[in-house]
């Protein structure tokens, strides 16, 4: 199999890598790239572990190829924080305790960071569907929630 | 596996009729990537559509909208004259998956992947859209109804490719509506869709309607026994009785854990129903 040559940003970085045609964006980041932060869990597209963003709208980065990301700009997990400073949506994470295991962690805060960079004041159950392709088995939702929220107050707050 | 990505159509319909039939065109990739990971899948080749000019575009024409076959399904709410011209289209389109899989997926992948239950597909009957599909032969136009042949079956030829979508401009006082019945709230498949589209006269009562199941039947379900007893009428109680019971007799589907034979019937009919008095309200109509 001939692997392609791949020229992508990721967090801002110029990036180039090959990769075989059949490998996913998820395979890349982890396999190739060396960044772990996005999960595999289902791999199938469900459960919303592996979440990044590109060209600005969340995806599942397991149900992208490689291949695909040629000329996009991706952002990741490893991206979110400014060096040592919290992105807020991280700092109310810790603060509201929405994380148990932290598997489902990277993907609810990129999924959640593109939904407050396209709706900066959603309604409860905005957040509830949109973060509806991000499973978690540990912390009953509530706390995720609540951290969004705090988060999407505070980074409103910031702005004004 | 081979990945090509050309930059135009006429070099992809090559890729894919020159191909060992074992070829797949990825636009969103939300079905293919997810069957590409099944033991029992071979392929040979995936093109990429996504560098083609215009499949990532909504045109607004003088005809109504063309929808390249690459606009990911998010990008349909965010259109305000298609949400405004074809709101039940773009809901059922916005039904499909979760806020990941609508940052990709598209409504002509949807109809490709030719799953009985595809949400947007019933909606899409019910506008009265068609599929330009081109081919080693050329282009033709088709109504999205006589795409989907069976479970997973389409009517299109090797190296044929729909290019777009292409949604009418609705007349004056019509409104369209789609509904489907999950047993959670979001990110599950539909177990019954029902889609309307009517158009009122102007005296407010219905001149033209179609009603259109989905996921009761190997495809889509277009119930004129439905649309007959809407015409004319300002959808009174005793219509929208005959709108169920007729939306009931169409419905001919499986038994599954998802839903009982027994259930999917009755729930058509009330979706029948309820689509419709949605359609009715959107297009104007009084009772």
């Amino acid at each position: 199999m001939t692997s392609i040559a791949v020229s992508t940003t990721i967090n801002g970085d110029d990036v180039e890598f090959l990769c075989n045609a059949d490998e996913t964006l998820l395979d890349v980041l982890r396999n190739r790239l060396g960044l772990m932060g996005a999960k595999e869990g289902c791999g199938t597209g469900d459960c919303g572990a592996c979440s990044t963003i590109m060209d600005g709208r969340v995806v599942c980065s397991c149900l992208v190829l490689g291949a695909e990301t040629q000329g996009r700009e991706i952002e990741t997990i490893e991206g979110m924080s400014e060096g040592q400073d919290l992105h807020p949506l991280q700092a109310k994470f810790i603060e509201h305790a929405a994380l148990q295991c932290g598997i489902c962690t990277p993907g609810f805060l990129m999924a959640a960071k593109a939904l407050l960079a396209a709706h900066p004041d959603p309604s409860e159950e905005e957040i509830r569907f949109w973060l509806a392709g991000n499973l978690c088995r540990c912390t009953g939702y509530d706390k995720i929630v609540r951290a969004v929220q705090g988060a999407a107050a505070e980074m409103r707050g910031a702005k004004t | 596996m081979r990945y090509e990505s050309p930059a135009t159509i006429e070099n992809a319909v090559d890729l894919l009729a020159n191909s060992d039939g074992h070829a797949f065109v990825l636009a969103g990739g939300t079905d293919l990537l997810v069957r590409m990971k099944g033991d029992d899948f071979n392929a040979s080749l995936v093109v990429d559509i996504k560098s083609v000019d215009g499949m990532g575009q909504i045109e607004e024409t003088a005809d109504g909208f063309v929808i390249g076959a690459a606009v990911p399904c998010a990008a349909l709410s965010e259109h305000a004259a298609l949400v405004a011209a074809w709101p039940g289209v773009v809901e059922a389109a916005n039904l499909i998956g979760s806020t990941q899989v609508q940052s990709r997926c598209t409504m002509s992948g949807n109809l490709c992947n030719a799953s009985p239950a595809a949400d947007s597909v019933p909606a899409m009957v019910a506008a009265n859209a068609q599929a330009r599909i081109i081919g080693p032969d050329g282009r033709r136009t088709i109504d999205v109804a006589d795409v989907p042949t069976a479970p997973g079956q389409t009517s299109l030829a090797k190296g044929e490719i729909i290019e777009a979508i292409l949604l009418p401009k609705p007349g004056a006082r019509t409104g369209d509506a789609y509904l489907r019945f999950i047993p959670r709230t979001e990110m599950d498949i539909a177990v019954v869709g029902a889609a309307v589209n009517l158009t009122l006269d102007t005296d407010g009562t219905v001149q033209t309607a179609r009603v259109v199941l989905g996921a009761v039947a190997p495809s889509v379900v277009v119930v004129d026994a439905a649309a007959d007893a809407l015409l004319g009428s300002k959808l009174s109680e005793d219509t929208l009785k005959s709108v169920e019971v007729a939306c009931v007799a169409a419905s001919n589907p499986i038994d599954d854990k998802r839903g009982t034979v027994e259930f999917r019937n009755q729930v058509a009919g009330v979706l029948g129903r309820r689509a419709a008095a949605i359609a009715f309200e959107r297009a104007g109509g009084q009772s």
